[in-house]
């Protein structure tokens, strides 16, 4: 268990090297080969009056015209030492981890994404509850009631949540919970939980609610279809004439062989929004990674999409290595070697 | 039956346009296009103030779809940030807080009085208003506003901010007070302080509008001792009525009286609430719907309303009645590329002028709401603008002969084939690339249309004169608002030939010695009269080279929530003043 730990480890970083390289030459190397010069590069972190000499400075400030090995070397060599920029006026240290310094706004990545990260995280998190207790359970209940009124409603309404875009259900819930019936907070009113954790937890639960209305969808029928399966198996016709209880039966036996692909998947979508919910938090102005992307693409600002780029796949990355290992205290017949 | 239904609900919503359009200003006249007519109701706040009132006290809940380029007066660009900036700090000179043109007129602020000008325009001097002080109780002296146009000009630290200074003071190689041999960062020559109350700026060139550089945000003083660069901006330390309590960046901020301004200085701002609030990075189509329900007071960036939010404003009188629709000084243009072949040849350029059709050209803008039909480039905001229609076609849809004769005299009878660029991400300009494609197809003028980043438009495709020529780019579509409203501040960065650069232009097509000409001769102007008439004559001097097709003067839809007092819309900025704004509750 131990080696294997060890080794996911290592390979994860491989991985994330692996991942850093191609972002930094998505972003830096690619726009070269499409034509690009330094300068056309460098155009976009400085104001719209600026001239050719200030452009080539900027160019030159940004290490645009050393190779891109030097580049990428610099950028990884920041990442656990630090690196220095020059602003003009000073050079500003930014002290490691750092994943670069932003041009447009004058400041390091770093901080900006710990700050973020703890919307992202309060979002991700909350949602996850909610979809996993609404989705496993109607998805469960859905597979024992086949076929009665309560399967079919809630599948429809899976359906429906699978398909309705959460800028469409996160709008017109912030229209009627918010503006017309004044129950929840306006949208861009997230509070630190260590501030207030009534305001923190008033400003997320519709985020939350229309999040876990999109994923809670898709779990239920997952749910429901392995559900299905399973309880047509040979172990829960044993356990049945065993004269387990019909309770134990479920929730020992059925539902056990069925976290395994809700762990699966589960583990996936986590990562993913960990790295951002980006509609979501655009939708409900919650400044968190996602949003700050957005903001980073809309701005050109590309050490910041490069950041929120290597976080996103850091968290994806973990969240998969957690779950494999969770697999073993899911279903024993799981063995690391 | 559904069709009889979208057919009402079209005409109801035509109707209402057509209304709401008819109580805006404008409507063809040149002299004040934002004179309101109603005391209540729609276009209440235009030509008038809605709901006066002195009544001090409240929060005036602010907030911004994008963010601030930068707090920092010496650092900032944006129209909305010049019209904030007034509640923390005072520029020499400022728009006068009053409805319609009265607010394009510049007033003193800082200073005592207006420029004293030399009689060749090459000096300027001010004097500094006694007792005004910053946020930690120190007096404001020349020296401090001398250090910040010093600072500003340092365009490696400050890339955003407008390049005025370093165009006209006489800076004999100055670049920066960081890189100064003067301890105290005073080292400019271009700028005297001969005592604590006095300014004086020495320009390299005679400039008769300098008032207005006066006004722009970089003249706001800084304190040396407290400048901490490209940080500046997280504190900013105040002059105005209000200071920063809390500014995190890219999320909000939130100001609070300044203890240290003294309304007995400032005869211009009325200071009423008691805490402005500022979320960043909101979703626009949820401020429109938290101004409508009452949640939010200010859509601070003040271009108006998303597409969803008008469409449920003008079907409802309700909303209808609370709503705002002036013109801007802001114009939506497609530039004619003398660079490419057979453009070059000012009859094709006069073939595309006829051929077109502007009303397709303002549907793409959304009709009558979204602007009026442009025939020069100086919108009527502007004191001073004339009425200019060189190529006059019966209800603006073209004149399709006059178009073939054009194409004739250039020895294309049949048409010819040109590519037309324009900003991807902007779907009212594909609409006007579609529009022209079909309306000069008419005349055998075939467009192929190409779409590029707004980010690097400028920089890096339209705006790079190389690129647009090799691309055969033979029409740009574009846009253009007024640093500030009047002819120098709407018109030189667009048809001065001297301003193109290799790359980052804003003036991408107009190249012509009689209109640099012109120009010159506006900028020495010293009567203000005169020069007005003298802009008026550069704009009819660029539409006689065709190289611009002007669209539409735009409007934007306002909504005013009931909150608000002491509302109106200035055309200092063509958006609500935010330094008269107050609330009821």
């Amino acid at each position: 268990m131990f080696a294997y730990i060890i080794r996911r480890l290592i390979g994860a970083v491989i991985l994330l090297f692996v991942v850093s390289m191609v972002t930094f030459a998505i972003f830096f190397l690619v726009p070269r080969i499409a034509g690009a010069t330094v300068e056309d590069m460098a155009s976009r972190y400085v104001g719209k009056t600026a001239d050719e000499a200030a452009i080539h400075s900027m160019a030159e400030r940004l290490g645009f015209t050393d190779p891109l090995y030097e580049q990428y070397g610099r950028f990884v060599a920041g990442i656990f030492a630090g690196a220095d920029y020059d602003t003009g006026a000073e050079v500003v240290h930014c002290p490691a981890p750092c994943f670069g310094y932003s041009f447009i706004t004058r400041n390091p990545v770093w901080p900006d994404l710990v700050d973020r990260m703890g919307v992202t995280i309060s979002l991700a998190l909350g949602a996850a509850v909610i979809w996993l207790a609404f989705g496993v359970g109607t998805g469960v209940v859905s597979a024992l009631r086949r076929g009665t009124f309560f399967d079919r409603a809630s599948m429809g309404i899976a359906l429906a949540g699978v398909s309705l875009p959460i800028f469409f259900t996160g709008l017109l819930s912030l229209t009627i919970f918010s503006y017309g019936l004044g129950w929840t907070a306006p949208g861009g009113s997230y509070t630190d939980f260590a501030e207030d954790p009534l305001q923190w937890a008033g400003a997320l639960i519709l985020p939350w609610i229309t999040l876990a209305f999109l994923n809670a969808a898709g779990y239920a029928r997952l749910t429901r279809a392995t559900m299905l399966e399973t309880m047509n198996e040979d172990f829960i016709r044993t356990a049945r004439a065993k004269g387990l209880n019909e309770r134990t039966v479920v929730v020992k036996h059925g539902l056990r062989s069925v976290l395994t692909p809700i762990l699966t998947i589960f583990g996936l979508d986590l990562g993913i929004l960990l790295g951002g919910a980006v509609l979501t938090e655009s939708t409900y102005s919650l400044p968190g990674l996602g949003k700050y992307a957005v903001d980073a693409i809309v701005s050109n600002d590309l050490p910041k999409v490069l950041g929120v780029t290597l976080v996103g796949a850091t968290f994806i990355i973990i969240a998969n290595l957690v779950v494999d290992l969770l697999y073993a205290v899911v279903d024993p017949r799981v063995r690391y070697s | 039956m559904r069709k009889q239904r979208t057919v009402t609900m079209v005409a109801a919503g035509a109707a209402a346009v057509m209304a709401l359009s008819a109580c805006g200003g404008g409507g063809g006249s040149n002299n004040n296009s934002n004179g309101g007519t109603t005391a209540t109701g729609p276009n209440a706040a235009i030509g008038k103030v809605f709901n006066p009132s002195d009544k001090k006290g409240g929060t005036l809940r602010m907030a911004n779809a994008g963010d601030w380029d930068s707090l920092d007066p010496g650092d900032t660009y944006y129209a909305y940030s010049w019209n904030f900036i007034r509640l923390y700090g005072r520029s020499l000179m400022m728009f006068k807080p009053a409805p319609g043109q009265e607010g394009a007129k510049l007033t003193p602020d800082l200073a005592e009085a207006k420029g004293e000008p030399s009689a060749d325009l090459k000096t300027w001097t001010y004097k500094i208003r006694k007792g005004v002080k910053f946020e930690d109780g120190t007096v404001v002296t020349s020296k401090d506003v001398k250090y910040a146009v010093s600072r500003s000009l340092d365009k490696d630290t400050f890339p955003n901010g407008p390049t005025y200074f370093n165009e006209f003071l006489d800076l004999q190689g100055y670049t920066s007070p960081y890189k100064d041999s003067d301890p105290n960062g005073l080292g400019l020559k271009a700028i005297e302080t001969p005592d604590d109350n006095t300014i004086v700026f020495k320009l390299s060139k005679p400039f008769a509008d300098f008032d207005y550089f006066a006004g722009m945000p970089s003249t706001i003083p800084v304190p040396k001792a407290k400048d901490t660069g490209t940080k500046y901006k997280e504190k900013v330390i105040s002059t105005g009525p209000y200071r920063f309590e809390t500014n995190e960046l890219g999320k909000s901020f939130t100001l609070v009286r300044n203890e240290h301004w003294d309304p007995a200085t400032d005869p211009n701002r009325k200071a009423l609430p008691d805490k402005i609030t500022m979320a960043l990075n909101v979703n626009a189509d949820d401020i429109d719907n938290r101004l409508i329900s009452g949640d939010l007071d200010v859509d601070v960036v003040g271009s108006g309303v998303q597409p969803a939010a008008q469409a449920k404003i003008l079907a409802d009188q309700a909303l209808k009645a609370n709503s705002d629709n002036p013109l801007a000084a802001r114009l939506w243009y497609t530039n004619i590329n003398g660079d490419v072949a057979p453009l070059n040849n000012i009859e094709c350029r006069k073939a595309i002028q006829y051929a077109a059709d502007k009303t397709g050209y303002q549907r793409a803008y959304g009709g009558a709401t979204g602007g009026e039909i442009a025939t020069s480039l100086l919108p009527p905001v502007i004191p001073g603008s004339e009425k200019i229609d060189l190529y006059p076609s019966k209800d603006n849809a073209g004149d399709v002969e006059k178009a073939k004769q054009a194409l004739a005299a250039c020895g294309q009878p049949n048409g010819f084939e040109t590519n037309i660029a324009y900003r991807a991400e902007r779907t009212k300009e594909k609409a006007v690339a579609e529009s022209l494609q079909q309306s000069l197809g008419r005349v055998g003028i075939k467009l192929n249309i190409k779409s590029y980043p707004t980010a690097d438009y400028a920089k890096l495709y339209a705006g790079k004169p190389d690129f647009a020529k090799s691309n055969n780019l033979g029409l740009m579509v574009f846009g253009w608002a007024a640093d500030w409203p009047n002819g120098f501040g709407f018109l030189k960065e667009i048809t001065d030939s001297r301003t193109i650069k290799p790359a980052g232009n804003t003036n991408f097509s107009i190249k012509d010695p009689k209109v640099d000409a012109a120009i010159d001769k506006a900028m020495t102007e010293k009567d203000e009269a005169a020069r007005q008439k003298a802009w008026s004559d550069v704009d009819r001097a660029a539409m006689e080279t065709a190289y611009a097709l002007p669209g539409v003067i735009a409007k934007g839809l306002y909504y005013r929530p009931k909150n608000l007092t002491n509302v109106f819309i200035t055309d200092g900025f063509s958006e609500y003043d935010y330094t008269a704004l107050g609330v009821q509750n």
